[in-house]
């Protein structure tokens, strides 16, 4: 008898139009706000957090980007590594020359800064589509990395073609580097998670989330209705790829704290993202968090499953993965194309109504 | 100024070019698989590449009597069993391996895309990479994934008849990969053989049947099934022919499966529903990317082969987008 929204009278049109129209979702949300915020912390050990949780949310902002792009505007894009490293890259820059410059504002800026790229890799959107598209993005992930691992400016001329976090500090908490704990780690990324997450939330039910799903759905007859298909396909390059960039932001300052665009931002990461937002439901933002959820905890799982329960060798444990993780594409595609948000959005339906069948 | 004549037209050069010209008849075979699929079922097969990987695997295993899935056997039972003790000869591994990527062909068929039919093109690209994904774990768990060396008694090295004709025309002595030259040919029959049986088989007419219009040839009493199921083995028997190829040249190993993210840019450059395209993009990007990387070293950096099949592909999307020999792309509401 909980999940009903009758009783629960509206009567102003901003409550009508709320992201969560039924209140026991509402208070749900808040609850895990407060669980995240003020429980989890204290509950925060080392492995959790550099193993699962960090790496999880970072994902999710990553996926969220990605979402933005493939499930509510359509335009199929393999070049979500090399965006990531955009962000990275930026993030090393821009804190190296300007030392003193905030922190978080050096994670926004990264993020504009990869707009800005990803803007001109989605120029070519405006003429083609589909995989040609596909083709397009896969260019911006080989000839940015190959920018990023060859052109010495970009590294600073370090020698061994790494780049490394510096330690910066925000009201005195260290922040990235090597001396960050754990707690002010997670805590970064959660407020980034939070608002980012509102953001795409907030972006995608109103105008201009709407003028994506149309051209998304059908270009041409979105055009016709009068959507500017420039303005909504590079708008929907420009948000997905902030959200990308702040994500490689965060995975390369407070994360990985040294990286190499060739091995961390890989193709490889490109197709962990598409993955992510494949299994977790294209255009939906639930689906993202889910996706990322799971394609994080995965491997966790199946290591400490084979390899520490079952002696496995971890290659072969790692073959598995793939094999499961391919397996898993495929099976989703067939069996529910919008993923695991479809699952739930289906459950919640029938919690509506529940006992009853109809 | 003959400096810079010499500089652009030196023997180098052109010893550089031949060399990308045979890296390119691997791309192009590659590319070829990708045509077939995408001209009879509308897939672009993004697993074309894994494919090639996994015959390759599979040849080898066949040849030197692996035990499949060992690893996993040994992880599970504890026991240690690696080969059956007894090598196949080769001509009775390819057929096996043709066999399995039937076999291959058929599952795919029945798993995967029958429940596919009418899906977005999107969804069914994204389906491929899953695939490819699932065989490249399949074929590491299957035969295991140290790299592997690929003799199938195609002579390599240097080929001194190269070497000395050249030396007596241009008192500069190319270096030529034997390989290569076989590779050149093989890829040739392989054409000439697909072609011929395209345009004078019955099953090869059906193909064409289908690959200009599914409805039509449906009602004409074609089976999409059957002749999906036959693309999908031909396929993987060019995927057998290039894992073969860039198998005994440099290992079987992982890499190999990348081959196909080069082959996208080739597709690109050639128009997705031509085969002479894809043999004649093939050749121009591996003449192309080898020329690049020789003149522009000294500007840019070396390592362009990474990228620059992409960029001319950008290129050619942005100003051709069906290619140098494709179809024209129309789009009718």
């Amino acid at each position: 008898m909980l999940y009903r929204e009758a009783g629960d009278f509206k009567t102003t049109y901003a409550s009508d139009n709320q992201t969560f129209p039924i209140r026991f979702d509402r208070y749900a949300y808040w609850v895990l706000l407060v669980l995240a915020f003020l429980v989890v912390p204290f509950f925060l050990n080392d492995y959790w957090a550099k193993s699962i949780i960090v790496p999880f949310l970072i994902y999710v902002i990553a996926a969220l980007g990605l979402n933005i792009l493939i499930g509510y505007c359509g335009q199929l894009s393999l070049g979500t590594g090399a965006f990531m490293a955009v962000g990275a890259y930026a993030t090393f820059k821009l804190t190296t020359d300007f030392p003193d410059l905030n922190i978080y504002a050096v994670f926004v800026l990264s993020g504009v800064v990869t707009a800005g790229v990803g803007v001109l890799f989605g120029l070519p959107s405006l003429k083609i589509k589909g995989f040609y598209l596909a083709v397009a993005t896969l260019a911006a992930q080989f000839f940015l990395i190959w920018l990023f691992t060859r052109q010495a400016w970009f590294f600073n001329y370090s020698a061994t073609g790494m780049i490394a976090m510096p330690e910066r500090t925000i009201f005195g908490i260290v922040i990235t580097g090597a001396g960050a704990s754990s707690l002010a780690i997670y805590m970064t990324c959660l407020i980034f998670v939070v608002v980012m997450a509102w953001l795409a939330r907030n972006l995608t039910r109103g105008n201009i989330g709407r003028s994506w799903m149309a051209i998304r759905d059908m270009d041409i007859a979105a055009e016709i209705i009068g959507v500017n298909p420039l303005i909504a396909k590079l708008s929907a390059f420009a948000v997905s790829s902030f959200l990308i960039g702040v994500s490689g932001a965060l995975l390369f300052g407070v994360q990985l704290g040294a990286a190499e665009a060739g091995e961390a931002f890989g193709i490889n990461k490109s197709f962990l993202v598409l993955f992510m937002v494949i299994i977790g439901g294209l255009g939906s933002i639930l689906g993202s968090f889910l996706g990322a959820a799971f394609l994080v905890v995965l491997p966790v799982l199946l290591k400490v499953l084979l390899v520490d329960t079952l002696g496995w060798q971890s290659d072969l444990a790692r073959h598995l993965e793939i094999m499961i993780i391919g397996a898993l594409i495929i099976i989703v595609l067939i069996a529910e194309p919008h993923g695991v948000a479809a699952i739930w959005r289906s459950l919640k339906d029938k919690l509506r109504l529940w006992p009853f069948p109809h | 100024m003959l400096d810079v004549v010499h500089y652009i037209f030196n023997l180098y050069a052109l010893e550089a070019a031949l060399n990308g010209l045979t890296a390119g008849i691997m791309y192009a075979l590659v590319a070829l698989g990708f045509v077939l699929i995408f001209k009879a079922s509308g897939i672009f097969n993004f697993a074309q590449g894994v494919m090639a990987l996994f015959a390759a695997l599979t040849l080898v295993g066949f040849q030197e009597g692996q035990v499949p899935f060992s690893h996993l056997i040994n992880a599970t039972f504890g026991t240690s069993i690696h080969n059956f003790g007894w090598n196949m000869p080769t001509l009775l591994a390819i057929p096996a391996t043709i066999a399995v990527m039937v076999l291959l062909a058929w599952l795919v068929e029945r798993i995967v895309l029958k429940h596919l039919v009418n899906q977005a093109p999107i969804i069914l690209f994204m389906a491929t990479i899953g695939l490819a994904y699932f065989l490249e774990g399949l074929g590491d768990i299957m035969w295991g994934a140290e790299v592997k060396r690929l003799d199938v008694g195609i002579p390599q090295g240097m080929n001194d008849t190269v070497l000395d004709l050249t030396d007596q025309w241009f008192g500069y002595g190319f270096f030529i990969d034997t390989l290569s030259l076989y590779a050149t040919l093989i890829a040739g029959i392989l054409v000439t053989g697909l072609v011929l049986f395209s345009q004078y088989t019955k099953e090869g007419r059906a193909l064409r049947a289908v690959a200009d219009d599914h409805q039509a040839a449906l009602s004409v009493g074609i089976s999409l099934r059957f002749i999906w199921v036959l693309t999908w083995s031909i396929a993987g028997i060019v995927a057998l022919v290039a894992g073969i190829m860039w198998g005994s040249k440099s290992g079987v190993q992982f890499s190999l499966s990348l081959i196909a993210l080069k082959a996208l840019p080739v597709l690109i450059l050639g128009g997705f529903t031509s085969i002479p395209g894809a043999i004649v993009g093939g050749l121009l990007i591996g003449v192309g990317e080898k020329l690049f990387d020789i003149y522009m070293q000294p500007f840019i950096g070396g390592a362009t082969e990474n990228w620059f099949a992409y960029m001319l592909a950008l290129l050619f999307l942005l100003f051709r987008p069906q290619g140098l020999f494709g179809e024209k792309i129309i789009e009718r509401v």
